[in-house]
């Protein structure tokens, strides 16, 4: 098992035709991953050959979901067209909707997480995400699959190369899951979204939650752990050295006046019973400490 | 992108949310010129306001009554120049005076938290509004916005009247938040900001100050958004990398630091920050996100940023390599430095680790250039970049 993602899921790339989806498409058939075709409106009726899969290309995802039976949608499409695709997908009720877009406008993702919530069908994971992998079964999005193999962990991080390290720490152990969950001020799914699966899910023993400043999804995370999570838990927070009003890169990632602070959320997740390493490498270390204990 | 309230005030007049008039000024001489077209237009006296993106300037005198256009020179004279909370001021608005009975508070910003809008509305305006949230918590009206909603006339009167506004400007008001609506939506915004908004004694609602922050994600349907930047305030070197198209926040340490992926980069500063501590306090110089590509040239004009800080003392690259393989991020190096040449003059640290690090390793190896020093780890190519800062 894992979470969300499995060998059984059938998975869509929404501009797979695009210089982007052909490149991480390829990646991912290479990881295993079962993709049953691609979605690029008007130039549906074409087959595209990766990698010696034929895949068909569709205008539409209802048109994609009919032929293909998908259950997963990966968005590889331009941030001005993002909106529209990943609307089409809410409206085929594709199950999942994993949306690697870097550079959406806030009100586009304001209004395609609203929709999604009023039609109740889609989970969306994102935008500006590296996307999830669980090892050995399925890779959706741009997780490089050769970092580690699977395992028990659970691994859930608003930043892309940060996952990619502690992957790497981490990588004798190996993972069950691991949840790139983006790092914009709107995203579809949260760290408590995907504490709560790690949770429920038998093949998952222990979490490695990774956090940035800005927001306060870390603090509403150590609330939920405290009431919900039974699993050892070990954190890492970015940006202890961020100066204030300056946004690091992702444009979630801003510290304003004392809200969105590195040391808040740690003290906030400490509070709830959970270790917090200073660098990847410690906190690497504690949860080594923590399947032994 | 924080706005100035000049810019704030235009935004608005476009969307015909009521404001006073006004003109903007940079000398004494444009004050006094602006007071004098106010003056004549609408009689009476001006306010000449400090422009700087930062609150209280009311309190550091950076807001004055005029009660004519040679008075108006007086006080354009007196704020231009002054120093807000580490904000020079180099424009003053100059607008007409209005005779306020009533202030109130207006906003509409981007609720994270909640995954959604937020309008926020009160009829305790003027001053700072995170005081009244703390302390007459019943005064402030917060209602969510579905973007998909949106808000119409009578969402909009909805929300004034569970605000408790006087019932005889309760259509005024809601009136000017559909606009405020629209000046959030349709410019892309996250925070559209009113305070105060207020009652003059002929009965009339105006907006007399604003905060806009706009969205630069957006900026691609905004042409006319890049006239809004304010090019003075950016710092020289970050306005070379955005130039560039380099991700690149200056700081006030030593090292300078290139690596790829937000969060790897800020999660390399802390480690360089706690290494630092050893060393007389060494601290990083900048954050800079060179992100998927690295190539030679991505490097190359990281490099020359960071190297052309006079601050910097020595260079840690710290990548991991996702997609972006070593090897290409490794003969980036060397290429950023062959084209560099005599520019680059500090020691530089290189860990890399990830896809093809091996072939990475090997080629920075054999360059055998005398500026870089490759490490393994990161916390230990860390501790060495700051050791050599602190030389």
């Amino acid at each position: 098992m894992a979470i969300f993602l499995t060998a059984a899921s059938r998975v869509i790339v929404q501009g797979m035709t695009g210089s982007e989806g052909t490149k991480h498409t390829k990646r991912m058939l290479a990881a295993g991953t079962k993709i049953v075709g691609g979605v690029t409106p008007g130039k549906g009726g074409q087959v595209v050959d990766l990698e010696g899969h034929q895949l068909p290309v569709f205008n539409t995802v209802s048109e994609a979901v009919a032929a293909t039976q998908a259950d997963v949608s990966v968005v590889f499409v331009p941030p001005k067209f993002a909106k529209a695709a990943v609307i089409d997908a809410i409206d085929a009720a594709m199950p999942l909707v994993v949306v690697i877009t870097e550079g959406i406008p806030v009100h586009d993702t304001a209004f395609f997480f609203a929709y999604s919530q009023e039609k109740g069908r889609t989970q969306i994971i994102g935008p500006n995400c590296p996307g999830l992998i669980s090892p050995s079964q399925s890779n959706v999005g741009i997780i490089p699959s050769d970092i580690t193999g699977p395992g028990r962990i659970g691994l859930v991080s608003k930043s892309g190369t940060l996952t990619y390290q502690m992957m790497y720490e981490l990588r004798d152990i190996g993972f069950s899951t691991a949840v790139g969950i983006g790092g914009d001020p709107i995203i579809g799914t949260t760290h408590i979204d995907c504490l709560r699966a790690f949770q429920d899910d038998p093949d998952t023993d222990a979490i490695v939650m990774i956090g940035e400043i800005g927001g306060d999804a870390e603090e509403r995370a150590a609330a939920f752990i405290k009431e919900y999570v039974t699993k050892p838990v070990v954190g890492y927070v970015a940006g202890f050295t961020a100066p204030e009003g300056k946004t690091m890169g992702h444009a979630g990632a801003i510290v304003s006046g004392s809200s969105g602070t590195a040391q808040g959320k740690q003290d906030a997740l400490e509070a709830a019973g959970v270790k917090v390493g200073k660098t990847p490498s410690e906190t690497a270390r504690l949860l080594r400490a923590t399947l032994k204990g | 992108m924080d706005l100035f309230e000049y810019q704030a005030r235009d935004l608005f007049e476009a969307h015909n949310v009521p404001v006073l008039p006004a003109q903007i000024a940079r000398t004494a001489d444009e004050a006094q010129k602006a007071a004098e077209a106010i003056i004549g237009s609408s009689g009476g006296k001006v306010v000449v306001k400090a422009q700087v993106k930062v609150g209280g300037r009311g309190k550091a005198g950076g807001v004055k009554l005029a009660d004519s256009a040679v008075d108006a020179r007086a006080k354009a004279d007196a704020i231009l120049g002054m120093d807000i909370k580490g904000h020079r001021v180099g424009i003053v608005m100059i607008a007409a005076a209005a005779p306020i009975v009533e202030e109130y508070y207006l906003a509409i910003l981007l609720d994270r938290s909640n995954r959604t809008f937020l309008v926020m509305a009160s009829v305790a305006g003027g001053m700072d509004i995170e005081e009244v949230a703390r302390t007459s918590p019943e005064k402030l009206a917060k209602v969510p916005v579905s973007a998909t909603v949106g808000i119409d006339f009578a969402a909009a009167k909805k929300i004034i009247t569970s605000a408790a506004f006087p019932k005889d400007i309760e259509d005024q008001v809601a009136d000017v938040l559909v606009k405020l609506w629209q000046v959030f939506q349709s410019e892309d915004a996250t925070l559209v900001e009113v305070n105060p908004l207020v009652k003059t004694s002929d009965g009339k609602i105006i907006a007399l100050d604003g905060k806009v922050t706009l969205d630069e994600n957006a900026d691609f349907r905004h042409p006319d958004h890049e006239a809004l930047v304010d090019h003075a305030a950016a710092n020289a070197l970050e306005a070379a990398a955005k130039e560039k198209g380099l991700n690149y926040v200056k700081l006030d340490g030593q090292v300078g630091i290139i690596g790829n992926g937000a969060g790897l980069v800020m999660s390399t500063l802390d480690v360089v920050a706690y290494a630092g501590e050893k060393y007389r306090g060494m601290k990083p110089a900048n954050f800079l996100d060179i992100g998927g590509g690295a190539s030679a040239e991505v490097m190359a004009n990281g490099l020359a940023i960071i190297l052309g800080d006079k601050d910097v003392k020595s260079v840690f690259v710290n990548v991991f390599g996702g997609i972006t393989s070593c090897d290409a991020v490794a003969n980036g190096i060397v290429q950023a430095l062959a084209i560099l040449g005599d520019k680059a003059s500090k020691p530089i640290v290189v860990r890399l680790d990830g896809n093809n690090v091996s072939e990475g390793r090997r080629i920075l190896k054999e360059a055998n250039h005398p500026l870089i020093e490759q490490l393994d780890t990161m916390d230990g190519a860390a501790d060495r970049a700051a050791e050599l800062a602190a030389k």
